[in-house]
């Protein structure tokens, strides 16, 4: 593979971006603040650093705010896990819709029209009374975000990162799901550019509800893998 | 590289922690970090193998103590840096170089919204490259330890694996990290049980999937 000679003079340069920006940044924030009196509590030195380098980035024209304000407005209202819960409804729902899906999940997501995405690679695997998936990236923190959204912090900390590939049962139990010693665990580390969904088994007692009621039931983790999704 | 990254199957992290209906953003400089991030992304200066490899060359001890954006924050200014497209004594002084002219933003608000769901396309299936496993084949993660950027982590290398499907061709993290171009090579899902990766104590059925592009692979 590579023989990483750039490495070391990157780690340096980041070193010295990272305390720079980290040491002195402050007053271009604080000026920034001067022009709108929006924070009264002191802000975290993270929120300062970014404010300086906002505020740079766009004085030098790379970025737009409003740009920056529609990204931020499509993770928190309008990309999430609700995409995802319309696709896994639906795959209970229809069973070709499902035997699509599972085929060729990147073909079935976009057949459900959510604007703007096509070319996703996903794959959706699904949980039985025999099989049990569950989604993690240990190298990282990949993560189906067009049907998801942005992942949560669990997601992207060390411990689940590090103990779901060798302990997935344990991990389980943290959630509160006692998986029996016959069903296969099936760990999905997300190391290349494949998003992975899991389709969660459809609870007992819902065959009488529309594609919209069931939808509503889905949980987010339901769809990582630690977690069932319940009648009500 | 070895890193801190590469944390699959080290243990004593300490539990878990779940949080009942956490936000999208904890703060506001999160959710700005993320969109910075995405909006500079736009310039096509940098790859997302070059991003990942930019947190991996964090200190370790800082990887450990920083939060999650806190971390995109210095990779993002980093890989400016690295890119000129700002220089230290602009990140320094939050101040644009007087002589620096004014650009255009590649985003603007309307397509903003109109990609925020798109994550770039990273195969590349009009390469013609040959495939050297076919699926149902058993394999061997190569025993490497690059010091560059790599997808494959520690816990498998040198284990013996099963090719359970065939994805396609797909850029090579390895050489486009380093700006050493894509190098399309085909992409596997790998399925290892537990007990090879683990030893005797690991479930008799559990196993752990990971796709791994042709390079790291040989025939077992």
């Amino acid at each position: 593979m590579m023989d990483g000679a750039g490495s070391v003079d990157r780690r340096r340069f980041i070193k010295g971006a990272a305390t720079g920006a980290l040491a002195s940044a402050v007053p271009g924030a604080m000026r920034a603040q001067d022009h709108n009196h929006e924070h009264q509590a002191v802000p975290s030195d993270p929120a300062l650093r970014t404010k300086a380098l906002e505020s740079l980035l766009v004085e030098k024209g790379l970025v737009d705010p409003a740009a920056l304000d529609a990204l931020v407005d499509a993770f928190e209202n309008k990309i999430g896990p609700r995409n995802g819960a319309r696709v896994v409804a639906r795959a209970w729902s229809d069973t070709a819709y499902k035997k699509r899906l599972l085929e060729d999940g990147g073909a079935a997501v976009e057949e459900m029209g959510f604007p703007g995405m096509h070319g996703e690679h996903v794959v959706v695997v699904e949980n039985t009374a025999k099989v049990h998936n569950l989604v993690v990236c240990t190298l990282c923190s990949c993560y189906p975000w067009p049907l998801l959204g942005l992942p949560p912090v669990w997601y992207k900390s060390a411990p689940y990162r590090s103990r779901a590939v060798i302990d997935p049962r344990g991990v389980l139990r943290e959630f509160g799901l006692d998986v029996a010693d016959d069903v296969e665990i099936r760990i999905w580390d997300s190391t290349a550019e494949i998003r992975y969904l899991v389709l969660p088994e459809r609870p007992a007692g819902t065959e009488k509800m529309s594609q919209e009621e069931l939808a509503g039931l889905v949980t987010r983790d339901s769809m990582v893998g630690v977690g069932k999704v319940k009648a009500a | 590289m070895n890193g801190i990254h590469d944390m699959g199957g080290m243990q004593d992290m300490g539990p878990v922690r779940h949080e009942e209906n956490e936000p999208v953003f904890h703060e506001a400089w999160e959710g700005r970090v993320y969109a910075l991030t995405r909006a500079l992304g736009a310039w096509g200066k940098w790859n997302i193998d070059a991003s990942r490899h930019g947190i991996e060359l964090l200190p370790p001890e800082d990887y450990l103590r920083m939060s999650y954006y806190e971390k995109w924050l210095v990779r993002t200014i980093g890989l400016l840096v690295r890119q000129k497209m700002v220089t230290t004594e602009e990140i320094d002084t939050g101040l644009a170089a007087p002589e620096a002219g004014k650009l255009t933003p590649k985003l603007n608000a309307a397509s903003a919204a109109a990609t925020a769901i798109q994550r770039g396309n990273f195969m590349r299936p009009d390469t013609k490259v040959q495939a050297r496993f076919r699926v149902g084949q058993h394999v061997r993660a190569l025993k490497i330890n690059p010091t560059g950027h790599t997808r494959l982590p520690r816990y498998a290398r040198g284990r013996q694996g099963t090719i359970i499907r065939h994805h396609g061709v797909f850029v090579f993290p390895d050489t486009n990290a380093h700006f050493l171009g894509e190098q399309p090579q085909h992409l596997y899902s790998v399925r290892f049980s537990a007990q090879e990766l683990w030893g005797g104590e690991a479930s008799p059925r559990d196993s752990v999937r990971l796709d791994l592009w042709d390079r790291y692979l040989e025939p077992a």
